[in-house]
């Protein structure tokens, strides 16, 4: 086993993954990190009742923590502190690590407090809450601290009662042994003083002892805050002094304020200040875009003044950037032969042989991610340190990223991370916070930076635009004999180097080389589109655009050949198997999201599993009433295989989705009530890509500004019932995330049913309400 | 300056007439449980009850609550008891949360006006409060069972 893991691991591609991972990260992290994580892999695989496998989390920056003094302490009145080290943007991650950790240690959960932990990876280990990660790195580290201190509970009760451990047994928030008993509390102080036991030497509750995990049986920690207005996001800090500022940012990225009048802004009633910030160019990672801050007294005048603002702008090299003719440009490019970046026998050969040949594009517009709570940021700049509570995700790089704009050390900046209204992706760039930790530290008070809906959707880190064409070769008989699908979309590397025009392999490991169809010759390629702003992840990411053309392009295939849709969806996955990149002609940097590959590797027979379910549990092949149809979708990403059965009915000319079945199999499901909730997100949120979410730009300029034209699902149109299957399995079953997989089949699900209730193919998105 | 009563108490609330009441009962009333969410009546994240009817804080300004009655989240129940938050928190609704207390607040109006609404009339009476994480099969659920307790 350890051998098939170091080889798995040591093996070209996933090497040359963890490689490039690594690229961002110092060496002495590098070496930190990895030994730590390889020790644990190198020594121990097993321990009484648990085996160990290996996962992308020891290859993520700084790795994972072990050692339950970091994330465990006991007060003598029993209560237990857990820290969430994790960001809380909706998914229950705050809630659900800390459960499992109480559930393998024995605490009762009416005493569990939890804390969230300021940035400090060096501390805590790994804290990027982005990739639907939490649980899938998270949750063997959280069994082992759990067992660790039960087993420090039990060696402390039986030294003070001079019996053998073995005699002591852990209870529920007690320990019991020779006739005595001791509550957590009790033995708090003894027991964080025993030695953390290694992990051969741990045992391990059986699942059928699990009180909490897989049982979905507790609410999340903050749901009472939540439900009376106390629970603190971003801008519900508030400081003494505190100054709150608006900024009027480029409306092109990479343009500057020429020259700006102040004095309408300066004469807004509880404005002080009027300040420029430097433009930034791209590449430029996070940093800010610059602009006109207005800073006053408070927020009304803050924006009041931030709108009172003359602003003269200069130009900029992506002034040029309109939608409409790109979108064209890159149906063009679409068509033409692409860079080659998975080939598997000769798809050349295919085509030229083909008795037959079908080709389709699917494109998407740019998305914002709009959570309800935009960007928001405070700092405080004093004495040399700086302090910033802010709704971050990545807690630990936005801590690195202000310390670099204000030329201080790590060590003197701190960040505290607050709820997020919301995450999306967004909230993984730091650009609000370096804004309000610039201006904190030039006017020397605290300042919040309140962004506006506009701010919010005129300046994201975009989704990706992009137009995939896809085209098979048949045979006499029909059967699909090549495959080639190019993809075409600015990168979200443009952001951080200098733009290649190319995709990298984070993006073209999300549903474009990682194909799982069984057809003999693929040439999987990749067609060159500059980016002309500000380009970053979204919600599933490349996921998105890619489930969206393969998906529609299976049922556009059915619907030519006049065979039934699952039946072509299982026929172009094939045969039950587990796919082998290297001998399928996968790239050598292939990213299966960060994982060891023999780990978590492309199961076949998991994703028709859930295929099939989905089209069972929703009813696939029963007559529909005029105007009503049913679609299919399934898709893996983020190691988790989600199928959709969409039931779409047309009302007067209007889309509506009065049912939706969601398949998930996510490994073993460590809370299923939030992985339930987190499928019926994904259905409203992937009803809303489908129907309405579309950036489009003007000379340079985000066109979009608020909720009226940029909208969302709302409750008098959303998948009125969204039922979820879990997919059950045992603990051995690696743990994957929740967080994205479910968005990116529900969009094309809802376009095949569309076709099926009228006979209308939706090949570009938004698809707007109507049909 | 206005003279405004917020959650049964009488207030007076510095600065200019026109201010925006959400950031008046936010950065001045120190009442960070109404949420700015868009700042133009689209999202619902910032409703309150003025004089006991759902509005938009986000529409209105100190000068238009002057003399009436305010209540927000922090005001809706002695502690958190609103048949409205129980049945919230019987349904787990939040994921985020961000937008829920302005859902809360929403929801408790149409049932105060309407308390035994039918599904088209909870649909229908939440739309105008938007949930990005997309928890409306639970609000609606959560609604359904404030106004019958089933």
């Amino acid at each position: 086993m350890l051998h098939m893991m170091e080889k798995a691991f040591l093996g070209s591609p996933v090497r040359e993954a963890a490689k490039l991972a690594f690229a961002n990260v110092s060496r002495r992290r590098f070496l930190q990190g990895s030994a730590a994580g390889f020790a644990v892999a190198a020594f121990a695989t097993t321990a009484e009742g648990f085996a160990r496998y290996k996962t992308g989390g020891d290859a993520m920056s700084n790795g994972l923590r072990y050692d339950p003094h970091i994330f465990v302490s006991i007060d003598a009145d029993g209560t237990v502190t857990i820290v969430a080290h994790r960001s809380e943007m909706g998914t229950g991650s705050r809630t659900s690590l800390p459960m499992v950790l109480a559930d393998e240690m024995g605490a009762d959960w009416g005493m569990v407090k939890i804390v969230q932990a300021e940035g400090d990876e060096e501390k805590y280990g790994n804290q990027d809450t982005d990739g639907s990660r939490s649980m899938r790195h998270h949750i063997q580290s959280m069994r082992q601290m759990g067992a660790s201190v039960r087993h420090m509970l039990a060696n402390a009760a039986a030294e003070m009662w001079g019996v053998d451990a073995s005699s002591v047994s852990v209870g529920v928030h007690e320990v019991t042994g020779g006739g005595r008993k001791a509550g957590f509390g009790e033995l708090a102080e003894a027991a964080m003083k025993q030695p953390v036991p290694e992990f051969e030497a741990l045992s391990f509750r059986d699942e059928s002892e699990f009180r909490y995990i897989g049982k979905g049986n507790i609410g999340i920690t903050d749901l009472h805050d939540i439900t009376t207005g106390k629970a603190v996001y971003g801008a519900d800090v508030m400081l003494p002094g505190m100054k709150v500022a608006a900024v009027a940012r480029p409306p092109v990225v990479g343009a500057e304020a020429k020259s700006y009048d102040a004095s309408a802004a300066m004469a807004v009633p509880g404005v002080e200040h009027v300040v420029p910030l430097p433009a930034s160019i791209m590449p430029a990672k996070f940093a800010p875009l610059g602009g006109v801050a207005v800073v006053a007294s408070n927020t009304d005048a803050a924006i009041k003044g931030r709108d009172a603002l003359e602003i003269q702008w200069g130009d900029s090299p992506h002034g040029g950037y309109t939608s409409e003719s790109y979108m064209e440009e890159m149906r063009a490019t679409a068509k033409q032969p692409g860079q080659v970046f998975r080939a598997e026998g000769d798809a050349a050969a295919a085509f030229a042989g083909a008795a037959k040949t079908f080709a389709q594009e699917y494109s998407q517009a740019h998305m914002a991610h709009a959570m309800m709570e935009p960007p928001v940021a405070v700092a405080s700049v004093a004495d040399g340190k700086c302090e910033i509570w802010a709704p971050v995700q990545s807690p630990f790089g936005a801590r690195g990223d202000v310390a670099a704009a204000l030329e201080m050390e790590v060590a003197d900046v701190r960040v505290n991370v607050t709820l997020l209204g919301g995450g999306f992706g967004r909230k993984s760039k730091c650009d609000f916070v370096i804004e309000a930790a610039m201006l904190s530290k030039k006017l020397g008070m605290p300042v919040k930076v309140q962004w506006t809906r506009e701010d919010d959707i005129r300046h994201s880190f975009y989704h990706t635009a992009s137009v995939e064409r896809i085209e098979v070769a048949l045979d006499g008989d029909n059967k699909v004999t090549g495959w080639r699908h190019n993809s075409v979309a600015p990168s979200i590397l443009s952001t951080f180097a200098p733009d290649s025009g190319h995709q990298f392999f984070i993006e073209s490991g999300m549903g474009h080389v990682d194909i799982p169809f069984e057809i003999p010759n693929l040439s999987v390629e990749n067609g060159k589109a500059m980016a002309h702003t500000r380009i970053g992840w979204f919600r599933s990411v490349s996921n998105i655009p890619r489930a969206w053309a393969v998906q529609s392009f299976a049922s556009e295939l059915a619907a030519e050949l006049g065979r039934d849709d699952l039946e072509v969806m299982l026929e172009l996955i094939g045969s039950d198997r587990k796919l082998d990149p290297p001998k399928q002609g996968f790239p050598e940097n292939f990213w299966d999201y960060g994982e060891v590959y023999d780990e978590y590797p492309i199961d076949t027979m998991r994703l028709k599993n859930v295929l099939r379910l989905a089209a069972e549990k929703g009813g696939w092949g029963k007559q529909m009433p005029a105007g009503e149809g049913l679609g299919l979708a399934v898709h893996r990403s983020f190691v988790t295989y989600v199928a959709t059965c969409a039931h779409v009915k047309i009302v007067d000319g209007k889309i509506t989705v009065p049912e939706m079945h969601m398949v998930v199999d996510c490994g073993f499901a460590a809370n299923p009530e939030r992985i339930r909730s987190q499928m019926e997100g994904s259905a409203v949120q992937g009803m809303t890509i489908a129907l309405y979410s579309g950036v489009t730009f003007e000379d340079g300029a985000a066109v979009q500004s608020n909720y009226h034209d940029y909208q969302m699902v709302r409750s008098d149109n959303f998948p009125e019932k969204v039922h979820t299957h879990i997919v059950p399995h045992p603990f051995s079953v690696h743990a994957s995330g929740v967080g994205e997989p479910g968005v990116p089949p529900v969009a094309p699900a809802i376009a095949n049913a569309i076709f099926h209730a009228t006979g209308k193919r939706i090949r570009d998105l938004p698809m707007g309400d109507t049909v | 300056m206005a003279s405004v009563t917020i959650n049964g108490e009488a207030r007076m609330l510095d600065g200019p007439d026109d201010t925006v009441l959400l950031w008046a009962l936010r950065d001045m009333a120190g009442l960070t449980g109404t949420k700015y969410g868009c700042g133009a009546g689209l999202c619902g994240a910032c409703t309150v009850h003025v004089d006991g009817k759902a509005e938009k804080s986000c529409m209105m300004t100190v000068g238009d609550v002057a003399g009436k009655a305010v209540t927000t989240i922090e005001g809706l129940s002695a502690d958190g008891d609103h048949p409205v938050q129980v049945a919230w928190r019987e349904m787990h609704v939040p994921q985020c949360g961000f937008c829920q207390t302005g859902q809360i607040m929403q929801a408790a109006s149409l049932l105060a006006e309407n308390p035994k609404p039918t599904d088209r009339e909870i649909l229908d009476g939440m739309a105008d409060n938007i949930c990005r994480c997309g928890c409306y099969e639970r609000i609606v659920s959560a609604v359904r069972l404030a106004s019958t307790g089933v």
